[in-house]
């Protein structure tokens, strides 16, 4: 009877197989006889990714394996079996969410240049505040809704889409990274109209 | 399909007996009722059967069943007749089977048409684009014969804006018009169907491609007067759409109980049309999130008691962009659902819990496995009515991780024991898991299980999932459709043939050994209507053992095989009434990728049976390798002649060869009684009958 053949690797019986041919050379992976055509027709996606318009797709799947971690196999047309409809979807917000970032720049009063941030990176509020702290070297204090930010001069503020200047940590993250344009960090007498207890 | 044959129907030989013990049938006697030198005595005159064709008609107009239908127009040429006159629904399962013409000469008083074009396979990418199924041809036949038409479904059809001017024009009591997986139209063609059909009670589109044409068509309805809108889905329509002219229209909607908005309505405007509209029984809910610019927290409107005040509804979707802090305003409904539709709602596991546990009725639950195995643990535990299942992926590649395995699968199987379809995608799975559904859910008729990794096998014990496939074609005894996957040998299509004896569609990629598994198919699985096969090592051999069966099916497509020409060539020349298309995907071959240019090399098989023959709208790369139309098509005809006479028909058979478009006698056999007829297999299928 018949065994397959394609899960031989697993058994690892390719160490001990008899071969014709020198002894060193590997033997290409074996594929099942049917792939003669399959496996080559790439999704455009890929090429697109590597951003080529060489028209020799094979060449330019190796290209992005190296540079994409880690797509073991080129994707073929058609697989897995779900319309493009929903792999674009979906695709399309994690390509948005993974390549391009959000950066803001942010000035503090007194620093003599500006910094460039990737709002994406961030989590939530503290990973953000921790970072500015440890880019400007100074501390923020406590945040509270009422108050603002207690037991510090300096605090954090941002522009938003229409202009005006909020305080960091009012509205929900997800709400504060897509309306944030830039960040100013306040320090002084300008900070303390938002409730600086200095 | 309706249409099996254009030959008559066979004679009824016991009509014989019938007639000589009353003269009430006259089942043997055709329409124009001619039959000469019979004796008065034996017989009455034959006449226009009247009286029984009006009884029969007033009875087979209730049957609905079009596979009822088929059967009763089997039965002899006036059952034929009279069954064509009372089908109001026609329903085509493939469009290149039977020509227009053909069918609307057939069925002359036609309400509702429902149309399928092209394969399934073609929604992912595998038939190149072009390939055909157009509605055009057909839309003009309909006009001129159906002119009081009132229903049209189609599926995975091209039709164009112009198409759709015509249905408007064509129809002036036209209804509903349902299309689903098609293309080739834009906003432009919906206006005109807006605008143009005042009795317009259904307007359904589900996952059609709508271009762009920068149209308000929702403005197109009649601005006053209220409308017959039932149901208007829209989902898929990726251009946005005039809000005030839909919520006006709504307004004047007393009857709409299916919406389903896209995903350029935002949940502020959901909010609007549901304190409008609380008939609702089907809701998309589009984005279900903020409009752009639109701040949280700003006066928001109170969407739970817009949802509560919803009290008929049953059937829940869209969540097209969530904004998880708005899934709450849902929880009012839940207890009435019976269908969710969260598969394009990015949600966790706990998100999910709070939804589900409200959901006691739900009985079809689609959902994206970002769920996880603990998500649908959930589901299990709550839904004990559930019949549907589907889980989506979010990440649709075959590396990607897996939130969802067999745990999830065990887990719906203990819990969902009244379960009947499930399709359901991950990355690694076990031959227990699937053993399991097979022994908890003997109801299961449909079971696609899509292990997104290549020949993955069972990742436990990494045996092949032969024995999870074999478990479900054996135990599901109501079985009719299957796609299997992971890493498959000969072995399981062994099973499939011994008990997959009522599976309709199967569905194979990436499986099997050798020529052997398809011919356990094929030879093992007398249902068989669908069969779709990519990448798998299946030869012309096999694709010979299913000579005998290609006439009962509606296609066979087999992409990236190891089939060749020739062989493809042998099937079309020993069925002449298959249309075996073999195309070439041209795009491969202009990138030159091919090493060594195979001339005859192809990817795609596609045989079906026709009436018709080759298409004559197939594109260049589509190469057909049926017979010419010649006529018949036949080589060789056996007539059937009765001879009236004294007290009984006797039968007579002539075997007559067809050379060059002209008859000549091959053989005779003189008259005989019925019961020393012959009739071999052969002669069964070349029968033509004459009265």
């Amino acid at each position: 009877m018949e065994k397959s053949l394609v899960f031989e690797k697993d058994l690892n019986l390719e160490a001990t197989e008899l071969r014709l041919g020198l002894p060193g050379t590997k033997e290409s992976e074996k594929q099942t006889p049917s792939t003669i055509k399959s496996n080559k027709r790439v999704l455009p996606d890929m090429s697109e990714e590597c951003g080529s318009k060489d028209n020799s797709i094979v060449s330019h799947v190796k290209k992005c394996d190296q540079e994409v971690a880690p797509p073991a196999k080129a994707q073929v047309v058609g697989w897995p079996p779900v319309r493009s409809y929903r792999k674009n979807c979906f695709q399309a917000k994690k390509m948005e969410a993974e390549t391009t970032g959000m950066y803001v720049k942010v000035s503090m009063d007194g620093a003599p240049y500006l910094r460039k941030i990737d709002l994406k990176v961030y989590k939530g509020y503290p990973e953000l505040l921790k970072a500015l702290e440890d880019m400007f070297k100074f501390s923020v204090g406590k945040y509270s809704e009422r108050e603002g930010y207690n037991g510090s001069e300096f605090v954090p503020t941002y522009e938003d889409k229409d202009g005006d200047w909020m305080l960091v940590g009012d509205v929900p993250w997800d709400m504060f990274i897509s309306s944030c344009k830039r960040m100013r960090i306040m320090k002084g007498s300008e900070a303390r109209g938002l409730g600086c207890a200095v | 399909m309706s249409k099996d044959d254009d030959r008559s129907p066979p004679l009824d030989l016991r009509g014989a007996d019938i007639a000589e013990s009353s003269s009430k049938t006259r089942n043997c006697v055709t329409g124009s009722g001619h039959v000469t030198g019979m004796n008065p005595m034996e017989f009455q005159a034959p006449y226009p059967d009247q009286v029984l064709e009006n009884v029969l008609e007033n009875v087979l107009q209730f049957l609905t069943s079009r596979r009822d239908r088929n059967a009763a127009s089997l039965v002899c040429k006036s059952w034929c007749r009279v069954e064509a006159l009372t089908r109001s629904e026609l329903f085509i399962g493939n469009c290149y089977s039977v020509s227009p013409k053909r069918a609307t000469a057939r069925f002359s008083r036609v309400r509702a048409v429902a149309i399928k074009g092209r394969p399934r396979f073609a929604d992912f990418n595998l038939m190149p684009p072009e390939w055909g199924a157009h509605f055009k041809p057909w839309v003009a036949a309909l006009g001129s014969a159906y002119p009081w038409l009132e229903k049209v479904y189609l599926k995975r059809m091209s039709v164009t804006d112009e198409d759709l001017k015509h249905l408007a024009e064509y129809f002036p009591s036209f209804k509903e018009l349902v299309l689903v997986c098609c293309d080739g139209f834009g906003t432009r063609g919906l206006a005109v169907i807006a605008k143009k059909c005042r009795q317009l009670r259904v307007l359904d589109l589900i996952e059609s491609e709508v271009a762009d044409s920068d149209m308000d068509w929702i403005g197109e309805f009649p601005e006053s007067g209220i409308t017959c809108l039932e149901s208007l889905i829209f989902d898929c329509v990726e251009s946005p759409i005039n809000f005030e002219a839909l919520e006006r229209l709504v307004v004047r909607s007393p009857s709409l109980k299916k919406l389903r908005l896209n995903r350029f309505v935002s949940i502020g405007q959901l909010y609007r049309l549901m304190v409008r509209a609380p008939q609702l029984t089907h809701l998309g809910t589009g984005s279900f999130s903020l409009a752009e610019g639109v701040a949280h927290g700003d006066q928001e409107p109170d969407y739970e008691s817009a949802f509560a005040a919803c009290k008929s509804l049953v059937c829940l979707s869209g969540f097209r962009e969530i904004a998880t802090d708005y899934l709450s305003a849902i929880y009012a409904v839940c207890a009435n659902l019976t269908s969710l539709n969260l598969s394009y709602a990015n949600i966790n596991a706990e998100q999910l819990k709070t939804v589900i546990f409200h959901c006691h009725k739900l009985q079809t639950f689609w959902v994206l496995d970002t769920i996880c195995d603990e998500g649908l643990q959930a589901a299990a535990a709550t839904c004990k009515d559930l019949r549907e299942l589907r889980v989506f992926p979010i990440d649709a590649r075959e590396d990607s991780e897996g939130p969802v395995s067999e745990v999830g699968l065990q887990a719906i199987s203990e819990g969902c024991r009244k379960l009947q379809s499930i399709l359901y995608f991950c990355q690694h799975m076990t031959n227990a898991a699937v053993i399991a559904m097979s022994n908890n859910c003997p109801d299961l008729e449909v079971f696609r299980l899509c292990i997104m990794g290549r020949h993955r096998p069972d990742h436990l014990t990494g045996q092949p999932m032969d024995e999870g496939f074999g478990a479900i074609v054996k135990n599901c005894k109501k079985l009719t459709r299957l796609a299997v996957s992971g890493l498959l040998t000969d072995q399981a299509f062994s099973y499939i043939g011994r008990y997959g004896k009522l599976v309709r569609t199967l569905s194979v990629a990436f499986a099997g050994n050798s020529d052997r598994g398809l011919k356990y198919v094929l030879e093992g699985c007398p249902r068989l209507q669908k069969l779709e096969i990519r990448d798998s090592p299946f030869g012309d051999e096999a694709l010979r053992s299913g000579l005998h069966h290609y006439y009962n099916m509606r296609f066979l497509w087999m992409s990236s095989c190891s089939l060749s020409p020739q062989g493809c060539r042998e099937i079309a020349r020993a069925l002449p009434r298959l249309v075996v298309e073999v195309i070439k995907d041209e795009a491969e071959v202009n990138r030159g990728e091919c090493e060594e240019h195979i001339d005859d090399a192809f990817d795609i098989l596609y045989m079906y049976r026709s009436l018709e023959g080759p298409r004559d709208d197939a594109p260049h790369f589509v190469q057909e390798h049926s017979k010419q139309k010649q006529g018949i098509g036949l080589s060789n005809i056996v007539l059937l002649i009765i001879y009236p006479s004294m007290k009984r028909w006797r039968f007579g058979l002539e075997e007559l060869e067809v050379q060059n478009g002209e008859f000549t006698k091959f053989s005779s056999m003189p008259p005989v009684e019925k019961q020393e007829l012959a009739f071999t297999r052969e002669k069964k299928k070349n029968l033509v009958c004459l009265f």
